[in-house]
Order: structure tokens, then sequence, then C-alpha cells
């Protein structure tokens, strides 16, 4: 079986804060939805922080509380949380929509509960997904957890599901 | 040990045995739905370079949300779906007067017991109302699916909810639902199937059914299930689904559950979503005499044949409070045709409601806006901030009979005063 080669899924950056339960309704407005991307991404979760869309550097890193992507299954809303070029969420817990919209659209993830209480704005963190370690460069504090399923982590690299299917024909052929 | 309806459903949808939770399956869904973001499916599959599908009459799609189109913009987007349609013989298309996809699909006979059931919409936790396991997922994951069959699945651990009754007067199942969210939380069953028991569970019709299970959306839920029973066989037949084209499935008597919640309808009182979320919740007296500016019936959780009945009870021979906008937007052409048949439609419009085309109407953001400092009272299912229209504006959610009452007083009111 060929696997996809790709990126590690390691991220080192500025980290952004957000609370428990945000919406994908604050992530991407509906009145958004239906703009090209380039209109999308310049105010992604700017009700929260108006800051973030403007300051927002690819690399930089997502720490939300619980149930972080709660209510609409618009998965525009994850596409452009990763166009603004971020390296990854990390987040106490996630909705289930928006947990699996991440992997189809090739954002990285992590799920490490406890993770707000360990970050403020602008701290450099370093997070390796496919690891599930988590650093506080401006603290010190590091956590490890479970990484998500080596099938999720093979579609993350291959940067998405319809990429992955393009890649593994044979993981796609509804005969196997 | 016993298995819950989740683990039946995703073997027989995978055709694998003896699953466990946590595993992950890859299985092949009955039916793929998709809504008006049909265009975003229709241009990954373009992307993707192919053109031959694994099998056309699973695709099901209805123009629901912006509908109909209401500018060039959104008009292009539906004429590529109804064009993609057409070309690849999509059989199950429904356009713009159709109504809300959960509704259309379920009144025409096309969702049936035991089956796995996609959608590019959250609330597809709806499909438990008949037995189905209905569970929302990305528009490239339905597009992936139109190509190869199959999607990769979760098996979720299992919440039962049992619900006895009988409901006191002026409660519904929406204040069984949210008292319900608001003991677990938004995030209470999240990743979890949530399975629906109990004496009043068993005496709802399928319509309520779908309150119950649209609504665990709001607490996380991957699906949702009511176990079918003659009152789903009869729906189902009088929906012209054929019985020997389903097997229902039910779970083990000593299936394994995360956890049991109980709600006990007799002692419920009607239940309101304050802003700006829905595990937010309070008894109607908490609230009364709040202001409201705009009072919308309509959505897929609250906009079937019996909330539209139960609005017209409430409002026949009142009137709606001068000031106030009463929007009612029936959940499917069927729903419409039959309350204007019988009346309910003209006592509605001579209580001074609006009423618009059938579809998600002002909970998806087509009309309905409001603007700063104003409240709307809903019968929807979410009320976060900026969802209708300024972001310094207010959504309370509750039932139909809540909303009608607190369009005839202006004020937010408890029904029971009313219905007395």
């Amino acid at each position: 079986m060929t696997t996809v080669e790709g990126p590690v899924l390691q991220a080192r950056g500025r980290c952004w804060t957000f609370g428990d339960n945000i919406p994908t309704d604050r992530l991407v407005k509906t009145k958004y939805v239906v703009e090209p991307m380039s209109v999308i991404v310049a105010h992604v979760l700017e009700d929260l922080n108006p800051r973030f869309p403007l300051e927002v550097q690819p690399g930089d890193i997502v720490v939300a509380g619980k149930h972080f992507g709660q209510s609409s299954g618009r998965a525009i809303a994850v596409k452009a949380l990763k166009a603004t070029g971020i390296g990854c969420v990390v987040a106490d817990t996630f909705a289930r929509t928006f947990y699996r919209n991440a992997f189809e659209v090739g954002l990285p993830v992590l799920e490490l509960p406890g993770v707000s209480e360990l970050v403020s704005d602008g701290d450099v963190l370093a997070v390796d997904v496919a690891a599930g370690t988590f650093r506080n460069e401006a603290t010190g504090q590091e956590r490890t957890v479970a990484p998500p399923d080596a099938f999720l982590l093979e579609m993350l690299r291959a940067g998405g599901l319809i990429p992955l299917a393009k890649k593994r024909t044979d993981l796609f052929d509804p005969a196997t | 040990m016993g298995k819950s309806f989740a683990q039946k459903a995703l073997e027989r949808a995978s055709g694998e045995k003896d699953l466990v939770p946590g595993q992950i399956v890859d299985a092949f869904p009955d039916l793929y739905m998709s809504h008006t973001a049909s265009w975003r499916c229709i241009r990954t599959l373009e992307r993707m370079g192919v053109d031959e599908l694994y099998d056309v009459d699973r695709i099901a799609m209805v123009m629901d949300h912006i509908s109909p189109a209401d500018n060039a913009k959104t008009a292009g987007y539906h004429a590529l779906c109804r064009e993609f349609a057409d070309r690849m013989g999509v059989r199950k298309f429904f356009d713009v007067n159709a109504g809300i996809a959960h509704v259309v699909l379920m009144e025409r006979g096309l969702i049936k017991p035991g089956e796995l059931i996609i959608g590019t919409d959250s609330h597809s936790t709806i499909y438990g109302a008949l037995g189905a396991l209905g569970t929302g997922v990305g528009f490239s994951e339905i597009t992936a699916t139109w190509v190869t069959g199959k999607l990769w699945m979760k098996v979720p651990e299992s919440i039962k909810v049992e619900v006895d009754g009988p409901l006191a007067r002026g409660t519904y199942p929406k204040d069984v639902m949210l008292r319900l969210i608001g003991d677990v939380g938004a995030d209470g069953a999240t990743y979890c199937s949530v399975e629906f028991h109990g004496s009043y569970v068993e005496q709802m019709s399928v319509s309520e059914r779908m309150t119950l299970c649209n609504l665990a959306m709001e607490m996380g839920a991957k699906n949702a299930f009511v176990p079918p029973d003659d009152t789903a066989l009869a729906y189902l037949d009088e929906a012209g689904a054929d019985r020997g084209s389903y097997e229902v499935l039910l779970p083990d008597p000593d299936a394994q559950y995360r956890q049991v919640e109980r709600v006990d309808g007799r002692s419920l009182v009607p239940q309101v979503a304050v802003p700006h979320t829905v595990d937010n919740v309070v008894g109607v007296d908490e609230v009364a005499g709040t202001k409201v500016d705009q009072v919308f019936i309509g959505s897929c959780a609250n906009a079937k044949y019996d909330d539209l009945a139960i609005a017209a009870e409430v409002l026949a021979g009142n009137t709606v409070a001068p000031g106030v906008r009463l929007i009612v937007t029936p959940a499917s052409s069927m729903i419409m045709a039959k309350a204007a048949s019988d009346g309910i439609v003209s006592t509605l419009l001579q209580a001074g409601a609006l009423i618009t085309n059938p579809g998600c109407g002002a909970c998806a953001g087509s009309g309905g806006a409001m603007a700063d400092g104003e409240v709307t009272f809903s019968t929807a299912n979410r009320n976060f901030q900026g969802r209708m229209g300024s972001y310094q504006s207010s959504i309370y959610l509750g039932s139909p009979a809540t909303a009608a009452a607190s369009a005839i007083r202006g004020v937010i009111s408890n029904p029971q005063e009313l219905l007395a």
C-alpha cells in the first residue's frame, strides 16, 4: 500500500486565543458565505477579534476553548481559517462538524483538553499534530495527547479529502 | 453485550461486524443530501476531473437556502445545480418551490428506517425521526461520496434520553428539547448518537419526533434516533415508502449507553432559549414581558403542519400587536397546501401574519433581517449573535405557541395564559 508523503504537520507560531462555543456563524458570517474566498478571509472571526483577519500571519496558531466551531456545518468556515495560513487549531474540544470538516479541507487540528488554560494571546507555541505534542515556549509548559487516527493524518498530509482521493485511488475505489 | 442503534446502522452501511465505539469504518450511505450548497459540490467535482458517479439515484438536491435566488450571483449557483441535475439525471432534484430539504425528503418517502443518510447540513440529525442515521458532513465529502459511494464514519457512543409524559397544556416537543439542551449543554452530546425513548416519545407524531431529532444537533449530537413503531410505519406508508424496501433497526435492550438523561414532561413549563446561545434556557415566565419587534415561525425545527396549526390555534380571533412583524415560513409546499386547504393560512393572515414561500427563509438569512437593537422571537433552532441581521440584535427561541402568544401581546408571553 502506498502512502502519501507530505508535511509533518508541525506548527510554530504566535497564539490567537478564542473562547468556548464559538459558532461557525461567527467564523464566517452568513452574508459572506457566497463571496469569493479573498473577501471571506478578510472578515474571518472579525467580530470576536477585529485584529485577527488584519494581522494573522502564516504559521500562527489558533487556540480555543470547548466545542469550537459549533452550529452550522458550513465547511467554508474551516476553509476560511485555513486560507489565513495558520499552522493549526488547538482546542479543548471541537464541535463534531468542524472537526470533520477540518480533515476534509486539510486544516490541522488537535484536540487537547485544558489547552485554553495554558495560553495567552501572543505566546509562541510549538505544536506537532501527528505526534500529539504541545509546547508553550513563553511558559515552558508541555502537554502530550493521543494524535488523530492515522487515516485522518494521511488526509491532512495530502491537503484534504479531495487531494487524497486524487493521490490514493486505491482508497477510494468503490469495489474495495 | 447489546448493540446501540448507531452500531447496528453502521454495521449495515459498512458490511462489517461487531463494531465498537471509536472504530472508523468506510460506510456506504443510502442517500446523499445537498441543499443549495450543491453548487460547491459540483465545482469540487469539476476540480476532481471526474464525471462518472457511483449511483446517481442516491443523490438528492433541494434548493432550500437562499430560495428563491436574491441576486444574479446566487441565481447563477441555482442555475448550475439545475443544469447538473438535468445533465447527470438526478431524479431527486427539488427546486425552490419544494421547501426545506429535510422535511421534503421525509414527506416524500425518500428517508427510510435503518438507512445511513449524509447531508450538507448540520440538522441532518432529523432523519432519526424515521429511524434512519442522519448526519451532517462537508460539501467535499458529499462530492467524494458521489464518486466513490463511501465515506469514513466513526462509530459513536450513545446517549439514552427518556421523556415521559403527558406534557402540560401549552408545552410541546420544542420545550422538551430546550430543557434538555439547557441541562446537558451545547456540547453535552458531542460525537454521540442520541436515542429518544420513553412513554411520551411513543405517543408522538413523526412531525413531533422531527423536532426532537432536529434539535439534538444543538447538544452536539452526531445523529439522533426514535425507534420506528406503528406511527412511523404508517407515516412511511402514506409517504410512499414500500415496506419491503427497508429494515427497521432497533437497539438491543442491553445496549451500552454512555449516559442516560431524563425529562419529565408532566412538570415542564414553556421554555425559552435566551440570547445568544441555545443552551441558555429559562422558563418563559423569567423573560415574559421582554419586548419583541419580530416573530418568526419557521425552520426545519418548527414549521411543520402541526406547528402551524398550534400557532393558528393561539392566534385565532386575535391580532398581531401593533409594530410587531409576524413572519410565517412553512417548511414545505405540501405543508403549505394542507394549511391553506383547511383554513390555517386564512387564520394566520387574518391575525396579521406575513406568509412567505416555503424554505429555510429567515433562519438561513433570507429575509427577516433585524436592525440594531431589535429582538426576534423565533421557532428556529439557533440564536447565535448576528444570525438574523445586525450583531446588535437578539434572538429568543421557543415553541410555535410561545411565538404566537408573543406576537399577539408584543412581548414574550406564556402561551398557557392564552390557551387556558
